[in-house]
């Protein structure tokens, strides 16, 4: 059997949760904490090692056969997404080391930050729609917690916006799943893919699909419903937010992109033709929005919403290039947007400040950090040979081959003004000298921080440049998860077994 | 029966959403606690409603004795009930914490995270 793989990955940071709660008063929280990201890494790296080599697996939890108990699947999406999860995590975690005091760890900041990995690890692995509702639950209610832990006036003002848009994406969510399961009958995805195709009333069926639309599109941060996302993403700590900013938008993504794959593909003229507008609008207003601010991770936050328009805008062309290059976007910015929240990070350890007019001089402070900013921030614009310029590309491609001229213009265009943004940050924050005759140096790290803090910013540097150098690697699964995406006879035969019809 | 329950569904939504136009944070939240009622109730209706008919299986037997009604929605309600509870309570000390920190909970001066520029400030300007 298989299925352990298939749980590890939940299973593992449940238990770390738990043990660094008790242990969360002395150093054996933090070491907990550790070996559970270690071992979260290793077990993601097996189960990708098995979905590589047996296809899509599943997993029928209590032995409940599908379509009745809950249903555990991983196709390469999920495995892809799964490591990434644990990438990123691990990143996060080693860079809190340095930055997240005992203080902090004593109000259980890893305990919260493990529950939150176990609720993003679920969304990605389960088979079943209501069990996503529970782990999109799992996910957000410890992210509410790291989001405010440390209970500074922003963060409680910065809370009061997420939570409360979260919660109204949550609730129409839920009434689409139990209006789906009105429909249906049932709620395994895989079942869903046949029962939907059998309802009468298919206009009932597309308005199912825009609940779900705007439940995920929240999660999501797609146009217009971005809002809470620039509202909060700057004010946590800077691991908090970079593992938000990695992660958390993304499992928007993927929840439309499975539901829009394998459920929601009777009226693709009228759902995707909605999500391809929907993408332009939220990569043009994303990208303007951060040529608008001053704040190095306000200007981030709103690259976060430029770049989910590419995203879902793969999903909406609904082409195995484009989804290829969603798949690819993805897993491209995850790793370069989670980085650029942590140089933001060492930048206001060394300078001071947040404020891109109260900071400058890092350049001749630290020139290795002005370097380590720049492969994310030329990737994230779409510079060759880095990964953003793949991605792009691929997306672009799939544009061009549809004949959407329009849709292709506006995500070249988007990529020229992440330039902007990203000169607008180099300009004021490495290049000119420091406004207030403070002089930004190194020394302003203490040494003990130094090795945690940057070492996990070289190392996802060092993934942009892999992917970029060497993408056909990267490519190859992009491409494999989009074939299973666009024909998920594979993914329902697993889960269902013989008795698929 | 399916029809009284979706009146009283439209008639939360619609109370809901008044009191979550509200600038008042807690007035939000209570909209919000309605419109998750409405939610559990279109999943409660959604799965048919049976009358009478309690999904239980005699001493003895294996299978239900005749009709029984559906206990999977009421087992999804139950579940986002409880979930909802957590969400809420935590959005309600929030809610507190963001008064005792910020000293108001409504949401036009909620501007700690995002500061108004000086030129956006009222009085500012042409614009008094």
């Amino acid at each position: 059997m298989t299925d352990w793989i298939l749980v590890a990955p939940i299973a593992i940071p449940f238990a770390t949760a738990v043990a660094a709660f008790v242990l969360r008063n002395g150093p054996g929280g933090r070491v907990a904490s550790l070996a559970g990201g270690v071992a979260l890494l290793f077990a993601s790296a097996v189960l990708m090692a098995q979905v590589l080599e047996h296809g899509v697996i599943a997993g029928q939890m209590s032995n409940w056969d599908a379509p009745f108990g809950i249903t555990l699947v991983a196709d390469t999406l999920s495995a892809v997404m799964v490591v990434i999860t644990a990438i990123t995590a691990m990143a996060t975690l080693v860079y809190g080391l340095g930055e997240i005091r005992a203080r902090t760890e004593r109000l259980g900041y890893h305990a919260l930050f493990h529950a939150m990995v176990a609720g993003i690890c679920g969304a990605f692995l389960t088979g079943d729609i209501f069990n996503l509702y529970v782990w999109f639950e799992v996910m957000l209610i410890a992210s509410f917690g790291l989001l405010v832990i440390g209970g500074s006036k922003a963060q409680l003002d910065a809370g009061i916006k997420y939570v409360a848009l979260n919660l109204v994406s949550t609730l129409a969510f839920l009434a689409g799943i139990g209006m789906l399961y009105g429909l249906t009958g049932t709620l395994n995805m895989a079942d869903l893919h046949f029962a939907i195709q059998e309802v009468e009333n298919q206009g009932l069926v597309t308005v199912v699909a825009m609940l779900f639309m705007v439940g995920f599109g929240v999660k999501a941060a797609v146009f217009p419903l971005f809002f809470w996302l620039p509202a909060s993403y700057h004010t946590p700590y800077f691991s908090v937010s970079a593992i938000f900013a990695g992660m958390l938008t993304k499992v928007g993504v993927y929840a439309l992109m499975r539901v829009f794959t394998l459920i929601f593909t009777g009226d693709t003229g009228f759902t995707h033709e909605i999500l391809l507008w929907v993408s332009a609008l939220t990569m043009l207003t994303g990208v303007l929005g951060a040529a608008a601010q001053t704040e190095f991770r306000k200007i981030l936050s709103f690259h976060i919403i430029s770049q989910i328009g590419y995203m879902t805008l793969g999903l909406a062309l609904y082409t195995t290039l484009g989804l290829m290059g969603g798949v690819f976007y993805l897993v491209h910015h995850i790793i370069v947007k989670a980085n650029l929240f942590l140089v933001a990070g060492v930048a206001q350890k060394i300078a001071g400040h947040n404020e891109l007019d109260r900071i400058g001089g890092l350049y001749k402070a630290a020139p290795f950090l002005a370097v380590l900013f720049l492969i994310p921030a030329f990737s994230l614009a779409g510079f060759p040979p880095l990964s953003g310029f793949w991605a792009k590309f691929v997306v672009v491609k799939a544009a061009l081959e549809l004949e959407r001229w329009f849709i292709a213009f506006v995500a070249l265009l988007v990529g020229l003004l992440t330039i902007y943004s990203m000169t607008k940050i180099w300009a004021a924050a490495f290049w000119k000298p420091h406004p207030e005759g403070y002089e930004p140096t190194l020394s302003r790290m203490s040494a003990s921080d130094r090795v945690p803090m940057l070492a996990p910013i070289v190392v996802l540097a060092v993934m942009t440049m892999v992917i970029g150098l060497f993408p056909e690697v990267f490519v190859q699964l992009a491409e494999t998860a989009a074939v299973q995406l666009l024909d998920p006879t594979d993914y329902v035969t697993t889960v269902l077994g013989a008795a698929a019809r | 029966m399916e029809a009284v329950v979706s009146l009283i569904i439209g008639l939360l939504v619609a109370v809901a959403v008044y009191l979550m136009l509200a600038r008042n944070f807690l007035r939000f939240l209570f909209g919000l606690i309605l419109l998750s009622n409405a939610a559990n109730l279109v999943i409660f209706a959604a799965g048919r409603m049976t009358e009478g008919a309690p999904a239980l299986i005699p001493y003895g037997s294996r299978v239900p004795d005749g009709p029984v009604a559906n206990a999977l929605p009421q087992a999804l309600v139950l579940t986002a009930i409880v979930i909802g509870f957590g969400l809420f309570a935590f959005a309600l000390v929030l809610a507190l914490q963001a008064y005792r920190g910020l000293g108001t909970l409504n949401s036009d001066h909620m501007r700690v995270a995002e500061p108004l520029r000086d030129e956006e400030k009222p009085g500012a300007g042409t614009r008094a």
